[in-house]
């Protein structure tokens, strides 16, 4: 038994590990991710975002890689590309559809872009991994500043924006109606998605973004129709996966996006097949 | 009516163009509901309808008419001040359309399709209430508010549920207890009855009809069939030719204007009982 897991890679000093400083960056980092995707989360499902995610990580890319370009820092690079992309994605178009056409042109730019300047700045492949990819026991104290300032700032608008968000998202017209200013709330919500996406990709990378953004409160929402219900079990459900994902990591060491992504997917997964009867009855409702 | 407001040419300056029956009365008379003087909209240069002149009087059940494309969810989205007349102007209850009046409760056209499954019956009556509110101020009474509305139209029972997931008909309902919370003075509502079959529409039309009974209420529906409103309608708003009039039931149920309104022949059909219906003719 125990050669079979030193085999895979077993680490017998991982309660040790677990207990290094770099570790609590680790934890704090992605624990404030964590919080940040989840209270968007509600949103993000709602209002159909799903690909907008998954688009403002590829966005960043180029924002990250070009900062290492010029020496400047790829948090900076990649907060700048996000909220960039997310107010051109928001002028671009209104309607869910139109969006989409909009979010895919700017994406495919985008991802052009990365590739030109990853290429010139040869000396630093490991951003380029860190970005695509994510590397949590890389996060530095600097990072986790800025995590929580960006943890916090959703957190406040959410506070004051909550309910007008809610009504805009789930009907735009009665919103329209009551005098909301739709358009304006819709970029609101694009930019919080940016700066979750900027912590986000730090953690998971750009290609496994759509695991911490749109996985969790998807699941979420199997279980309940409820904003408050969706953002809380969304958010638990994220802190479910940043955390067991750094532990079964450190008992592998393995990289942590990998386990991040299994347990998010697996959550999900779960909810799918836990809530299937109560979906099917309810899609055909008796009168 | 605004006599001072001479810079605008649209508007009659001159009492004697105005008509009678406003000319006539004093401030202390009852307010229109509705009043469109010289109205017309457009989407990007090109006119939906124009010269809207009529007034709709306060505490009826008014129906909207008019083929598909005619306008009518444009007319409403005047009245709702979501879009700006081109020419002329709007009043609804004695002031100009605008946006986000508290005294007006809309209920838009498809609005279960476009809500989904995301949100409950009771959370989005909440949103009739709450949904404009900035922060995180707590309202009291919201909750009995939310209760009254939906006790209104009967819909406790499946209020808890997930708006996707209920009958077309319990929809409407959710929708209409959205728009009955603050206890508005005029209802509007696009199409309550699209894709709801017969028995629903009955339901439908009797809970606005009592509503309209036990409230203080004016109601504009827009339909595409008179028939389930007929026997309950004080006046009809009908778009013909690219102009909205306001008639009385008697004037606009009439075979040759509903024909050529349609554009299809139809027939009205009293009978013996005293019921009165309109048909296409086959
Ligand atoms: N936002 C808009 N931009 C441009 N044109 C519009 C807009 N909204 C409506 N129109 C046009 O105005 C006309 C009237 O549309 P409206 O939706 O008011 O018709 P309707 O009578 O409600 O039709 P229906 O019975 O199909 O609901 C149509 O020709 C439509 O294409
Ligand atoms: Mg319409």
């Amino acid at each position: 038994m125990t050669a079979l897991l030193a085999d895979i890679g077993y680490q017998d000093n991982w309660i040790e590990v677990l207990g290094a400083p770099f570790m609590r960056n680790a934890f704090l980092g992605g624990i404030l991710v964590a919080l940040a995707g989840g209270m968007i989360g509600y949103f993000v499902v709602v209002r159909g975002g799903e690909f907008a995610a998954h688009a403002l990580g590829h966005i960043g890319f180029p924002g990250a890689t070009g900062a290492v370009l010029l020496g400047l820092s790829p948090t900076l690079g990649l907060g700048v590309f996000c909220v960039a992309g997310a107010l051109v994605i928001g002028a671009l178009g209104h309607r869910a559809r139109e969006q989409a056409v909009a979010t895919g042109t700017v994406l495919a730019f985008a991802t052009g872009l990365g590739i030109l300047f990853a290429s010139l700045a040869t000396r630093n492949t490991s951003t380029v991994t860190n970005v695509l990819f994510g590397n949590l026991l890389a996060v530095s104290s600097d990072q986790i500043v800025v995590f929580v300032i960006v943890a916090g700032v959703i957190a406040a608008v959410l506070v004051v924006v909550g309910r007008p968000l809610t009504l805009a998202s789930v009907s735009p017209e009665v919103a329209a109606a009551k005098g909301l200013p739709v358009r304006a709330l819709g970029i609101c919500f694009l930019v919080l998605m940016a700066l979750a996406t900027t912590v986000a990709v730090q953690v998971v990378g750009t290609l496994l973004l759509f695991a911490l953004l749109v996985t969790p409160p998807a699941a979420a929402l199997r279980f309940s129709a409820r904003p408050v219900v969706v953002c809380t079990l969304g958010t638990a459900f994220g802190l479910v996966s940043v955390v067991l994902g750094l532990v079964v990591s450190v008992m592998f060491n393995l990289p942590p996006s990998f386990f991040v992504v299994t347990v998010s997917t697996v959550i999900w997964m779960v909810a799918m097949v836990a809530t299937r009867e109560r979906h099917r009855s309810a899609e055909s409702p008796a009168e | 009516m605004a006599p001072d407001a001479t810079g605008d040419p649209s508007v009659p300056s001159d009492p004697a163009e105005l008509p009678q029956s406003i000319a006539e009365s004093g401030p202390e008379a009852a307010v229109p509901a509705v009043s469109l003087r010289h109205a017309s909209v457009a989407f990007s240069g090109r006119t939906v309808w124009s010269e809207g002149n009529f007034d709709i009087p306060a505490g009826g059940l008014v129906c909207i008419i008019g083929p598909n494309g005619s306008g009518k969810t444009t007319l409403v989205r005047l009245l709702l001040g979501m879009i700006p007349p081109a020419t002329g102007t709007v009043e609804v209850l004695g002031a100009p359309a605008r946006r986000g009046n508290p005294r007006i409760g809309y209920v838009p056209q498809r609005f279960g399709d476009a809500v989904g499954e995301a949100i409950t019956g009771r959370d989005l009556v909440r949103l009739g209430h709450t949904g404009s509110r900035w922060g995180l101020r707590k309202d009291s009474g919201v909750e009995e508010e939310v209760d009254a509305a939906l006790a209104a139209v009967e819909a406790q029972g499946f209020a808890a549920k997930r708006l996707a997931t209920l009958s077309g008909g319990q929809q409407q309902r959710i929708a209409v207890a959205q728009a009955l919370v603050g206890s508005p003075d005029l209802l509007v509502l696009d199409e309550p009855l699209a894709n709801l079959d017969l028995r629903n529409q009955r339901d439908v039309v009797d809970l606005l009809v009592t509503l309209r009974g036990e409230r203080q209420v004016t109601m504009l529906v827009v339909v595409h069939d008179l028939n389930p409103f007929l026997a309950y309608v004080s006046g009809i708003v009908y778009l013909l030719d690219g102009h909205p009039h306001y008639g009385e039931v008697s004037d606009v149920v009439d075979a040759e204007l509903l024909t050529h309104l349609y554009g299809t022949s139809i027939q009205v059909i009293r009978t013996a009982t005293g019921d009165l219906y309109t048909r296409a003719r086959t």
